[in-house]
């Protein structure tokens, strides 16, 4: 971001770069830098909060006032990531033959299409379409009770799954909760679902079976276990 | 190849606090002067936005894995797909609001008010990835999305990181 901001402003753009690594900025000294400390993935602070976005963007655009640059400016607001999980009721069981994680995908359809409906597109299709999350979930079922990674046919790679999976989730989630506060979906998807737990199960699996680093780490958060 | 830096981190969940510790103590391309363009006045100035989110519309091209590419963005286009391949940050902002990451909406809203002259024809997403002496950036992908939007009249630019 910060080596952009450089390089448009060489073309004769004049940047103004939302930064979310002060110390980044800090060294690496873009003409114009907005710091908003906020959840990593919301550069403009608050999803829904038009107010709050326009704050950002005329505090952003009052830096072209500045007589010299670099300038680096905080905003004034701090946004904690949130460590607890979305309050996001879970369906109950519908069918008792499927794995948990399985009964699970297929019970949140209706949320994700609800959420499908207001956007009218889903980031979920990078390995497979949202018809085929319950049976990806059913691959990672296998994976993670010790059938072999690349064995069981994936629909593409595991972090292409692994995203596709989390999405359809966390999409689905935007419609259960009122509001979704920064890393609290993934916290949710991690630790409360089948699902998330599941791919997870499956993530130690595919380290256990010596699958390349690549593949297995980017499945979930680095700081994932 | 070194991808989205924000990438390692080492303690809590996705945890932005050792994303940003990781990402502040890793190398950073050397810059040894900073350019400083000037543009008309804000009432005046056609803004553009520039985001490292790995957006890109249906049907267009994914983003590989290290990608240093861009994807053009069609101002008052929603179909926004989000293609990163990192699973460290906040993805459930996007997903309720991609103006969240991508403001096309506000920045019609204040083109509308006067507040500034025009909302650019075309936005640009890159993925957020560089290699360790960021060339391609610097003198590829990065001058060619330069060249675009001086092609559209666009003064002014703001970036957004994930």
């Amino acid at each position: 971001m910060c080596v952009l901001a450089h390089v448009l402003e060489a073309a004769g753009l004049a940047t103004i770069a939302l930064v979310s690594n002060r110390g980044v900025a800090e060294r690496m000294h873009p003409p114009r830098a907005l710091f908003g400390e906020f959840p990593l993935g919301r550069p403009l602070g608050i999803p829904n909060d038009p107010e709050f976005q326009h704050d950002v963007l005329r505090r952003a655009f009052a830096l072209l006032d500045e007589p010299s640059v670099p300038v680096l400016v905080d905003h004034p607001v701090v946004i904690e990531i949130e460590e607890e999980a979305l309050a996001c009721a879970l369906p109950p069981r519908f069918d008792a033959s499927l794995p948990p994680a399985v009964d699970e995908a297929r019970a949140l359809r209706a949320a994700f299409d609800r959420t499908l409906e207001k956007r009218g597109v889903t980031s979920v299709g990078r390995a497979t379409d949202p018809d085929g999350i319950p049976d990806l979930v059913g691959l990672l079922v296998r994976i993670a009770a010790g059938e072999k990674w690349d064995e069981v046919g994936l629909p593409g790679d595991p972090i292409s799954c692994a995203h596709d999976v989390r999405t359809y989730y966390e999409e689905a989630a935007v419609a259960l909760a009122g509001g979704v506060g920064g890393g609290s979906a993934e916290v949710w998807f991690s630790d409360v679902t089948e699902g998330g737990r599941t791919l997870l199960s499956a993530r130690r699996q595919m380290k256990e079976q010596e699958a390349p680093f690549a593949f297995w780490f980017y499945m979930a958060a680095g700081a994932r276990s | 190849m070194a991808v989205a830096a924000a990438d390692a981190c080492q303690d809590g969940r996705v945890s932005d606090e050792s994303a940003r510790a990781y990402a502040a103590a890793l190398p950073v391309p050397e810059f040894e002067t900073t350019a400083m363009a000037t543009p008309p006045p804000l009432s005046q100035a056609r803004v553009a936005i520039v985001t490292t989110a790995a957006l890109h519309h249906v049907g267009d091209q994914d983003f590989t894995f290290d990608d240093t590419g861009f994807r053009v963005i069609e101002q008052g286009r929603t179909d926004l797909v989000l293609g990163h391949w990192s699973p460290n940050f906040d993805r459930a902002g996007f997903a309720a609001d991609p103006n969240v990451v991508l403001p096309m909406h506000r920045l019609q809203e204040l083109a509308d008010a006067g507040t500034i002259g025009s909302v650019a024809p075309r936005h640009l997403s890159f993925a957020g990835n560089q290699e360790d002496t960021v060339t391609r950036i610097r003198l590829d992908s990065g001058p060619a999305a330069g060249e675009l939007l001086k092609g559209d009249g666009v003064d002014v630019v703001v970036l957004t990181p994930v």
